[in-house]
């Protein structure tokens, strides 16, 4: 008896995934009709487009149209959102954009909370970016340690990787807040509560900090990769040598991590200077406009503000846009080159 | 440096080494820092709005305990009371004027004791307010925002493997002319993020009437260039010859397409799933620009415009933030190993 339910159990199973896939192949079966008839008509490799098709077509009106509008966008004013009622101003949302007395004092531009937002991405960028990578290259040393459950470790790291930055955002306003966990570990030690989110250190401090939290698991684990690709007999031929550890490190962990380090950077670079979600949420960019970063900017500009100005915030995102070109550019030469290195090794 | 060189060359079994200090400092630090918000997050959604209030706040969700007393309409709030003579009663507080608070025994309700509110402390006990969860489905629109973030997920990340497979079919299985053309701007377009064109793409969802409207959310994310170099990549290393020996059998592209490659690419169509699946339920930049109708808001953008609007309201959005992260987390939980490898093997997220 209990055999019997055992094997009947994955037949009944089987049974009902034949059932639910039976409508997708009658589907699949009629397209496959015109399908054939159009092979017949074009041969082999006429199928290739159409198989690219519905690709290329939502592609092209969804990333590259935008793309192409976006230089025209930028030559407009007003705050019309279809291009026929806008009316062309050639640069003059450029040289609204660069319209400053002094470039080093935001407050000297025509487009002060531009410059602000820039001022204030550059130095996010600058303090993540190098937080990212000493706490993902430390995890990922750490994690290639012989650790046993090393699979439960490197999930700790990973897990805030996938929550999602409003929830992230919202977990940590409600810690930093006055009432909030953080003053309460604090108050043994003598500390008063604080509301650390209307400090404009403070605010600058924890949005690195949860940035680098939500995200730091992702480039750790890319790091654990090259680390594990790093043959084990080098080391040992090392230790054979008496070599020091601080030797080893420098000749041939660091090296042969190079690579991934340089993707981790350049993409660690990439995502910084779009940095908007997490902090939005958990600060609104403020108090001021301290931890107002370019995509809120560009946001606030282009829909949520009173004075709407889409104008402006194209031609801001097209700024951000030749940046990060460059910084891909960075990349694939960086890349390359170790790609010649490694060949003549 | 040399503490970093000396974490890889350490073997096992040669006793404590401070290196070991550290990593294990390092490991448990980790745990608290990386889990511990979210764990704090789970208890205090399950607390009352006073116990919210309260600092110092405390793990467990603890309400005061309350009496039913003949003669009084609303349950009282018991305390343990100091007496003045040193013993301690328990006493339910029937109002509390400045720092007094007169004070009622419920078994004896003859006097009313005035009590100095420091020498009284609550009673208390642990109690789940799972009214958090229940109430924002009733009294706000939180059903509709589920629904809507499910929809979207679902039907976004449908889309997304059946056009990126095919296209990656294409790319990965024909000559054609252009091939060099097509895949070059694919890569291009990998490193434009969406914040660069969420100006011009507006006005495009615009004129497609898309606005307010859960297809303009999906259609823009479906054709990601990450999902068809991902499947292109591996794509190629399934043999030519299987796609061959279908033709001899008269097989249509379609079919070869169909029943050949799809099922063969199963673990690559799994990882592009999973991702598309949390980066769909994740998303909140393009949701918040689209959707102003708040009847079409997915769980991020209603989270996040409720956590503006109810600032006093932490129980609710504290709930509401639980049941968001719920999808992700059985995500993490059950297809941890398949995300990891995934990432490390593609630099994909």
């Amino acid at each position: 008896m209990a055999e019997k339910t055992v094997s009947s159990e994955p037949a009944a199973k089987a049974g009902l995934q034949q059932a639910l896939l039976a409508p997708v192949r009658l589907a699949m079966g009629i397209v496959d009709i015109p399908m054939r008839a159009w092979q017949k008509l074009t041969g082999v490799n006429g199928m290739a487009g159409v198989f690219l098709a519905p690709n290329m077509l939502i592609f092209s009106i969804f990333v590259l149209l935008p793309l192409v509008i976006n230089f025209i966008y930028s030559t407009t004013s007003g705050g019309a959102i279809f291009l026929p009622n806008r009316t062309y101003v050639g640069a003059e949302q450029y040289r609204i954009l660069f319209d400053c007395r002094s470039y080093l004092d935001p407050s000297t531009c025509a487009a002060d909370t531009f410059w602000a937002a820039v001022r204030n991405t550059a130095v996010f960028v600058v303090f993540q970016v190098s937080a990212m990578l000493v706490a993902a290259l430390a995890t990922a040393l750490i994690l290639n340690r012989e650790l046993s459950n090393r699979g439960f470790w490197r999930a700790v790291f990973f897990f805030p990787v996938l929550l999602s930055p409003v929830v992230v955002g919202l977990i940590w306003k409600w810690i930093l807040q006055r009432q909030g966990l953080l003053n309460y570990a604090l108050s043994p030690f003598g500390f008063e509560p604080f509301s650390w989110l209307s400090d404009r250190f403070w605010a600058f401090f924890f949005a690195v900090f949860v940035s680098v939290w939500a995200h730091m698991g992702f480039y750790a684990l890319i790091l654990l990769a090259g680390l594990q690709a790093i043959p084990r007999d080098l080391y040992e031929a090392a230790a054979m040598d008496k070599a020091s550890p601080t030797r080893i490190f420098r000749r041939i962990t660091l090296p042969l991590l190079m690579p991934n380090l340089i993707v981790v950077l350049v993409l660690a670079l990439i995502r910084a200077v779009q940095i908007f979600d997490e902090v939005f949420v958990l600060t609104g960019g403020g108090p001021g406009t301290s931890t107002m970063y370019i995509t809120q900017f560009i946001y606030e500009t282009g829909f949520a503000s009173s004075l709407r100005n889409p104008g402006l915030a194209s031609a801001a995102s097209i700024l951000m846009g030749i940046v990060l070109v460059i910084l891909t550019l960075i990349q694939l030469a960086a890349s390359s080159r170790n790609e010649k290195k490694g060949k003549r090794q | 440096m040399s503490a970093v060189g000396a974490f890889l060359l350490r073997r096992r079994g040669r006793g404590w080494h401070w290196t070991d200090v550290v990593t294990w400092i390092w490991l448990i630090s980790g745990v608290i820092l990386m889990f511990g918000p979210a764990i704090w997050l789970v208890f205090s959604s399950f607390k009352t709005p006073a116990a919210l209030a309260e600092f110092p706040p405390s793990v467990l969700p603890y309400v005061t305990e309350q009496a039913v007393v003949p003669g009084y309409d609303k349950p009282l709030p018991l305390y343990n009371v100091t007496m003045p003579d040193g013993s301690t009663r328990v006493l339910a507080e029937v109002r509390r004027i400045g720092i007094m608070g007169q004070m009622v025994d419920p078994k004896q309700l003859d006097e009313i004791v005035k009590v100095n509110i420091k020498d009284r402390t609550p009673v208390r006990e642990v109690e789940f307010a799972t009214n958090n969860y229940t109430e924002p489905f009733q009294r706000f629109d939180f059903f509709l925002f589920l629904r809507n973030s499910v929809f979207v997920t679902v039907v976004a990340t449908a889309i997304t493997l059946l056009v990126n497979s095919m296209a990656a079919f294409a790319l990965s299985k024909y000559q054609f002319p252009g091939r060099t053309a097509v895949m070059l701007m694919i890569l291009a377009t990998l490193m434009v993020p969406l914040s660069v064109i969420v100006v011009p793409l507006y006005s495009v969802i615009g004129s497609l009437n898309l606005f307010d409207s859960l297809w303009g959310v999906i259609l823009p994310t479906v054709a990601t260039p990450t999902g068809v170099f991902l499947l292109r990549q591996y794509m190629l290393t399934i043999p030519d010859e299987l796609i061959d020996a279908a033709r001899m059998d008269k097989a249509s592209e379609w079919q070869i397409y169909w029943r050949i490659i799809l099922p063969l690419s199963a673990p690559a169509l799994a990882v592009l799933a999973i991702f598309s699946v949390v980066w769909r339920w994740n998303d909140f930049l393009w949701p918040l620009i689209v959707l102003s109708r708040k009847e079409l808001y997915t769980l991020q953008v209603g989270l996040n415009v409720y956590a503006g609007e109810l600032n006093v309201q932490w129980h609710y959005i504290l709930a509401m933030t639980v049941v968001s992260m719920i999808p992700v987390v059985l995500i993490f939980v059950f297809l941890q190993r398949f995300i990891t490898t995934g990432i490390a093997g593609s630099g994909l997220k």
